[in-house]
């Protein structure tokens, strides 16, 4: 197995990671970002790319996407970089101190310092409120589509009136020995052209649509044999080998619960002068963590990564002396800017 | 003030008098209802904080707008009569309003 060294890695590339970046990146510390979404913002990029946020520091307005873009540009010099679609699921310290972080796609990071950014947690699929669909999971029931040819020559269920459930649609319909797509009403929060397409199949009958909502999964041992459907037409059972519910993400705090941090509700205590966690050099920022007062702001995020940044790099590079300087001033600062 | 109800999933009633102009949502949050997990904060942007409108409330209430319809896809265990709260608005007319929380939110 390949091993990254860097100084720090950053779990999380939400608005506080990306902007620890900058800040670390001051000090002269290289770092990593793992992120479980496929592209950098967490919840700005998620959950609201398009609504405006009022309470950033000098951006009287900006939406989440405009913030996590400002973001990457500011950071540039520091050339952070970033891994993502993959979850951190392991973080051990070596016997000399170091920490040795593995994902979830078997690599791994070995790092002086650890940054916790994780926000809410990792965004995960929602599950179905269907009876019992745990024991389909991973064997019939799909929630992304990691290799199509699972999906060849079976009869294939699609659940959810997205982009994700449009998207598959299209994609699978070819290849499936039936494709029936399942949605609570007949109106679609998808991109105009999918959902013409979609309608194009439904009227020349290459694809079954049904108004409802799944309530059951028959089969067994893992293996689906059908679904039943509550819907407009009453109670239907349809033909189904393989299930792939699309009901958007929701976030959990996955395996960061396993790393032996105290906790608090599900956050992370920390001090607020270093915003270290229990264990000296995890350090946690934004969202995540938990103090006396805090505020669940990103500008909170913002002032924990400045400060969380003169301790990290004190456990990092020993040896240098730690000044402060500002980037007005500093000729050095803004030699790392890039501007000097 | 104008008086809402939440009714837990276990059962537990929250009483609370909610100031006109602030959301459903808001005032679960501040009074602790477990269940309302309103994980994007308001920006209808996530459905947890989906609730069920008593029937005799539900056309006070007033039918979702399209973005919460949208967003609604992604609730757990829709009905015709859910909702997400941080998309009610509290008003004189509600005074009485009851909402029952979902099982889970995801």
């Amino acid at each position: 197995m390949e091993r990254i060294k860097t100084d720090v890695v950053i779990v999380g590339a939400g608005p506080v990671g990306l902007f620890a970046v900058f800040e670390l990146g001051l000090y002269d510390l290289k770092c990593h970002l793992i992120d479980i979404l496929d592209r950098p913002g967490g919840q700005c990029a998620e959950l609201y790319p398009e609504k405006p946020i009022y309470d950033i520091p000098a951006w009287p307005i900006i939406s989440g996407q405009e913030l996590t873009d400002k973001l990457l540009e500011q950071i540039e010099p520091f050339h952070p970089t970033f891994h993502y679609n993959r979850m951190v699921t392991q973080l051990t310290r070596q016997a000399d101190g170091s920490f040795v972080v593995t994902t979830d796609e078997n690599e791994e990071f070995e790092c002086k310092v650890v940054v916790i950014a994780a926000g809410g947690g990792s965004f995960q699929p929602k599950r179905p409120p269907v009876p019992g669909i745990e024991e389909f999971e991973g064997k019939s029931v799909f929630y992304s589509v990691r290799r199509m040819d699972e999906f060849r020559d079976q009869d294939i269920l699609i659940v959810g009136g997205g982009d994700s459930a449009l998207d598959w649609t299209l994609n699978l319909q070819p290849i499936a020995r039936s494709l029936t797509l399942v949605h609570r009403r007949d109106q679609f929060r998808a991109a105009p052209d999918s959902v013409s397409k979609m309608m194009k199949l439904r009227e020349e009958g290459k694809i079954n649509f049904q108004i409802g909502q799944v309530t059951g999964i028959v089969g067994r041992d893992g293996q689906m044999q059908g679904a039943l459907i509550k819907g407009d037409k009453g109670d239907v059972e349809v033909a189904a080998t393989r299930m792939l519910p699309f009901f958007g993400l929701t976030m959990k705090l996955g395996p960061i619960a396993d790393w032996g941090l105290n906790l608090h509700e599900n956050l992370i205590p920390v001090d607020t002068a270093k915003f270290e966690t229990s264990e000296p050099g995890i350090f946690a920022i934004g969202d995540i963590n938990w103090y006396p007062g805090k505020l669940k702001l990103i500008l909170s995020g913002f002032h924990e990564a400045a400060l969380m940044t003169q301790a990290a790099k004190k456990i990092a590079h020993p040896e240098d002396r730690v000044v402060f300087q500002y980037t007005t001033s500093s000729t050095n600062l803004q030699r790392k800017l890039g501007v000097a | 003030m104008t008086q809402i109800t939440f009714v837990a999933f276990d059962g537990t009633r929250y009483d609370i008098d909610a100031q006109n102009g602030s959301t459903a949502m808001e005032n679960a949050v501040r009074n602790a209802v477990p269940g309302i997990d309103a994980e994007c904060g308001g920006a209808c942007a996530c459905a947890t904080c989906h609730v069920y409108v008593g029937e005799e409330w539900k056309e006070i209430v007033g039918e979702p707008e399209p973005m919460e319809e949208d967003m609604l896809d992604f609730a757990y265990d829709v009905r015709p009569n859910s909702r997400l709260s941080c998309q009610i608005k509290i008003r004189d007319e509600l005074d009485g309003l009851v909402m029952t929380v979902p099982e889970r939110q995801s």
